[in-house]
C-alpha cells in the first residue's frame, strides 16, 4: 500500500496539460515551410524518395511526405520543417503546402457531417485497423492514450470490437491480404460512422504507393472523414485531429 | 570443398561461393548445425536465375565469429528431401522457398503457406484458405482469433485447439502485412528510396533494420565507417531497446490488469522516445540513419541532456519493477506460464531474447560484434526457465545493461572527423549483415548485378523464428494466459510478413 502511494508520488505530474498548444521537445519535424528563395527544382524533386515535392510552385505534399527530413538537408535555404503537428484535415488539398505559405494546417468545417459534432462530440469510440502499417502508427496510436497525452479526457477511446465503434482508424498502406478483413470491419460498425487515415502510408501508400501487394480499393467506394499526416503521426497530431473532426479544435 | 567464410558486413564476389550438389549441400549445412551447437542457420533462401534456382544457406559460427556461406543449384520442377525432416530450425526457410518458387520437398513435415506473397508460386493459394490443422473431437474445440485483434497492434489469425480452458495447439497464420518488399528493393534504384524502404520494414524496430541495411549497403560499396557514424548507430540501437523494453513491461502489466506498472512504465518510455526525437527530430527514429552518413551529431548539449534522462529514468524504473517482482498475484500470472524449453528454443532456430531467456546464449552483439559493440565487449544475459517471467525479468536486465552502456559512451564522445564519400556498390558482389535488435538477430542478404545494382535482396526478421516458439509456448496454458505469453515475446507481423 505505502510502496504504491510512494511510486504514485514519484511520477509527479505526467499529463500535458493542454494538448492544444503544448510544444514538443527537440527538433521535431512537423508541418514545412517553403521559402521563396530559387534553387535547383529538379534536384529539389529527385531528392524526395516519395516525389512528395511538385514545382511551379515548389509545393510538399505531406500526405506523401515522409518526413525524412531530405530535402531540409539538401536545401536549408528552401525547406525548413517547423514543430507545429497539426498536420490534420479533411481536405486532401489542404495537406499540400506550397512556397511562400506559413499558415496552420485546418479542417474545412462545412464538410463535417452534423452527426459528428451532435453525437460524437463528448464521446467517440473507435476501432483501429492496421492493414499493412509497420507498427510505428499503431504505437503512436496507443500512445494518444497514454497517461501523458490521456486523450480518453475528452472521451475518444479505442475500442476492441467494430460493433461498438464511431469509425475505423486505417493505418499502412492497405495490402491486398488485408483489403477483405478491412472492408468486413467497416460493414461491422454502425452508421453514421467515420474512415480516418492516419500517417503517409495509409494517405497515400508513402513509400509502398504503387507496389502490386496493395489494394487500395476500399477508398475509391468510401468517404474519408479524417487524413492525420506524419510517419508516424504524433499523438499531438492524433489527439488534435480527433478534437477537430468532431468540431472541438478550439475550445 | 568447404563453405566460404566471411565476416558479418563482410562482401564476397558472388561467384566466389562454392556451389555443391544438393546431396551434398544437404550433407553440409544439416551437418554443421549437428556437429556444433554454436552453429545455426541466419538465412536461407533461394534466387531465381534463368537456368532454375540458386540457393543459399548462410550459417553462422558463433565461436569462430564467421558466417559459413554455401550455395546448390536446383530445378524448380525437381521433388528434393528437406532439411527440415532433419532439423527443424530449417522449417520455416524451407516452407518460404517452396512458396516463393514451387520447390517441392518429399519429406517436409509442415509444407505450409508462409505470407502470401503476391509473386507467390500457387496463386491458387488464398490467405481465406488456410490449411489449419484440425482434431476431429467431439470434445474439443477450435478459436479462431484475428486477423484484426482486440487491441491497437498489427493483424494476423491465431486458431487454437482448446480442450475446455486448455490449449492444446496453437496454429499462427500470417501474411496480412505483406506489402511486397524484398521485391521493391529490387525494383527501386534509388539510395533514399531504398533506405526508407528498409526504415518501414518494422516501424518498432527502426534502428535495427536500417542499420542491417546501411551496414550492407556500405559493405557493397567498399566504404569504411567512421567512429561518429559507430556511436550513433551503437547508440540508437540500445536507446531503441530500453525504449521497446520499457512499453513492453507496460503492456504485460496491462494484460494482467496492474494497472500502476501499466501507466508507470507506459510514461517511463516517453522521456526515452522523445530523446530520440531531440536528437533525431523522430520519436521512432525514421528519418535517422542513411547509409555513408552521420546525420545528427551527437553533441556534448545531448550527451548531458542524455544522462539527464537517465538519471531520471533509472530510479523510477527500478522501483517499479521492485514493486512488481515483489507482488503475489503478478507472479503468479507470469510464473511458470508460457514455457519454451532450452530444447525445443534451440530446435527450432529462436533467436535474441526470446532465445536467451530460454537458455539458448545467442546474441550478434558478442558473438558477430559491429559498431562499437567490440569495445563494449557485451555479455549476454541468459535465463534458464523460458516462461514469461524470465522474459519480463530480461527485459529489465537488458533495460540496465543498456542504461550501462549507454552512460558510458556518452562520456566518452567521439572526435569530428571528415567522412568519406560514398561511391557505387560493386558488381557482382554477395553481402550479408547481422544486427541485434531488440528483438533478436536481424540478417540482411543482398546480391548485386553486373552495373551494381541490387538483383536481390533479402530480409530476416527475428520474428521469422519466434513465431512458432510463441505457438509452443502457450500449449497446455489456458486460452486466458495467450495475451500474456504473446506479449512476453511480443513478436512483429510486418517485419515477418515483409
Amino acid at each position: 500500500m505505502f510502496s504504491n502511494l510512494k511510486i504514485w508520488y514519484h511520477q509527479g505530474k505526467q499529463f500535458i496539460p493542454d494538448v492544444r498548444s503544448s510544444k514538443v521537445p527537440g527538433i521535431f519535424r512537423g508541418r514545412p515551410v517553403i521559402s521563396l528563395e530559387k534553387v535547383d527544382e529538379e534536384a529539389l524533386v529527385n531528392c524526395c524518395p516519395t516525389r512528395a515535392i511538385s514545382i511551379a510552385p515548389v509545393a510538399i505534399d505531406l500526405g506523401k511526405c515522409t518526413f525524412c527530413g531530405e530535402c531540409a538537408f539538401a536545401f536549408p535555404e528552401k525547406i525548413r520543417f517547423t514543430t507545429d503537428y497539426k498536420l490534420s484535415t479533411n481536405v486532401r488539398e489542404r495537406l499540400v503546402v506550397t512556397e511562400g505559405q506559413d499558415h496552420p494546417i485546418e479542417m474545412d468545417k462545412t464538410l463535417i457531417p452534423v452527426e459528428f459534432t451532435s453525437l460524437f462530440g463528448n464521446s467517440l469510440k473507435l476501432r483501429q485497423v492496421s492493414a499493412g502499417g509497420d507498427n510505428s502508427c499503431e504505437w503512436e496510436l496507443n500512445a494518444a492514450n497514454n497517461v501523458q497525452f490521456d486523450m480518453g479526457r475528452f472521451g475518444i477511446e479505442f475500442v476492441a470490437s467494430p460493433r461498438h465503434a464511431d469509425g475505423i482508424v486505417i493505418t499502412g498502406p492497405i495490402t491486398a491480404n488485408m483489403a477483405e478483413p478491412l472492408q468486413i470491419c467497416y460493414d461491422a460498425v454502425p452508421d453514421p460512422k467515420m474512415v480516418v487515415l492516419a500517417g503517409t502510408d495509409a494517405i497515400s501508400g508513402g513509400i509502398f504507393a504503387g507496389s502490386p501487394a496493395l489494394d487500395r480499393s476500399f477508398l475509391n467506394n468510401h468517404r474519408v472523414d479524417l487524413y492525420m499526416a506524419g510517419n508516424p503521426v504524433h499523438p499531438l497530431t492524433v489527439i488534435n485531429g480527433m478534437l477537430a473532426v468532431t468540431g472541438r479544435a478550439e475550445e | 570443398m568447404k563453405p566460404i567464410s566471411i565476416k558479418n558486413n563482410q562482401s564476397i564476389p558472388r561467384s566466389s561461393i562454392p556451389e555443391f550438389s544438393y546431396e551434398a549441400f544437404f550433407a553440409l549445412n544439416t551437418g554443421l548445425v549437428a556437429e556444433k551447437p554454436e552453429i545455426h542457420c541466419v538465412n536461407y533462401f533461394g534466387i531465381p536465375e534463368t537456368d532454375g534456382i540458386q540457393l543459399i544457406c548462410c550459417m553462422a559460427d558463433d565461436l569462430e565469429q564467421v558466417i559459413l556461406i554455401s550455395s546448390c543449384k536446383i530445378q524448380p520442377d525437381r521433388i528434393l528431401p528437406s532439411f527440415s525432416a532433419k532439423l527443424f530450425c530449417f522449417e520455416k526457410f524451407e516452407r518460404e522457398i517452396h512458396e516463393n518458387f514451387g520447390v517441392k520437398y518429399s519429406d517436409h513435415p509442415w509444407l505450409k503457406p508462409v505470407r502470401y506473397p503476391i509473386d507467390r508460386a500457387d496463386q491458387t493459394q488464398q490467405i481465406a484458405n488456410y490449411p489449419f490443422y484440425s482434431i476431429d473431437s467431439e470434445e474439443l474445440h477450435e478459436v479462431g482469433v484475428g486477423p484484426i485483434h482486440a487491441g491497437v497492434i498489427e493483424p494476423g489469425h491465431f486458431r487454437f485447439i482448446c480442450n475446455g480452458e486448455q490449449i492444446l495447439h496453437l496454429e499462427i497464420q500470417l501474411g496480412y502485412q505483406h506489402r511486397g518488399i524484398e521485391k521493391l528493393m529490387v525494383q527501386n534504384r534509388e539510395l533514399s528510396r531504398l533506405v526508407t524502404l528498409a526504415e518501414s520494414i518494422a516501424g518498432d524496430t527502426v534502428i535495427g533494420h536500417t542499420t542491417a541495411f546501411a551496414q550492407i549497403w556500405e559493405s557493397l560499396c567498399g566504404f569504411k565507417t567512421t567512429r561518429e557514424i559507430d556511436f550513433s548507430r551503437t547508440m540508437a540501437l540500445e536507446l531503441e531497446r530500453i525504449a521497446i523494453h520499457t512499453g513492453d513491461l507496460s503492456a504485460l502489466c496491462t494484460d494482467i490488469a496492474y494497472q500502476l506498472g501499466s501507466s508507470v512504465f507506459g510514461r517511463l518510455r516517453t522521456p526515452i522516445i522523445n530523446f530520440m526525437q531531440e536528437w533525431g527530430g523522430n520519436r521512432l527514429s525514421k528519418g535517422f540513419i542513411r547509409p555513408g552518413q552521420n546525420r545528427f551529431r551527437f553533441t556534448p548539449e545531448l550527451a548531458a541532456r542524455l544522462r539527464e534522462v537517465l538519471d531520471a529514468f533509472t530510479p523510477d524504473f527500478l522501483e517499479m519493477n521492485k514493486e512488481l517482482f515483489s507482488l503475489p498475484s503478478a507472479l503468479s500470472r507470469f510464473e511458470r506460464t508460457g514455457v519454451v524449453s532450452t530444447e525445443d528454443a534451440s530446435a527450432i532456430g529462436a533467436v535474441g531474447m526470446a532465445a536467451r531467456t530460454s537458455g539458448v546464449p545467442r546474441d550478434i552483439r558478442t558473438t558477430h560484434p559491429h559498431s562499437l559493440y567490440p569495445e563494449l565487449r557485451h555479455e549476454i544475459k541468459v535465463k534458464r526457465h523460458g516462461d514469461v517471467y524470465s522474459r519480463v525479468q530480461m527485459r529489465k536486465n537488458e533495460v540496465i545493461q543498456s542504461i550501462g552502456y549507454l552512460k558510458s559512451m556518452a562520456a566518452n564522445l567521439p572526435t569530428e572527423e571528415p567522412i568519406p564519400t560514398l561511391s557505387a556498390p560493386g558488381e557482382g558482389l554477395f553481402a550479408l549483415s547481422l544486427v541485434e535488435g531488440w528483438r533478436g538477430e536481424i540478417c540482411h542478404c543482398a546480391v548485386t548485378g553486373s552495373k551494381g545494382e541490387l538483383v536481390h535482396y533479402k530480409v530476416k526478421d527475428p520474428s521469422f523464428h519466434n513465431w512458432l516458439a510463441l505457438a509452443l509456448a502457450v500449449r497446455n496454458n489456458e486460452i486466458s494466459d495467450f495475451p500474456i505469453c504473446n506479449k512476453s515475446f511480443n513478436l512483429s507481423y510486418c517485419g515477418h510478413d515483409l
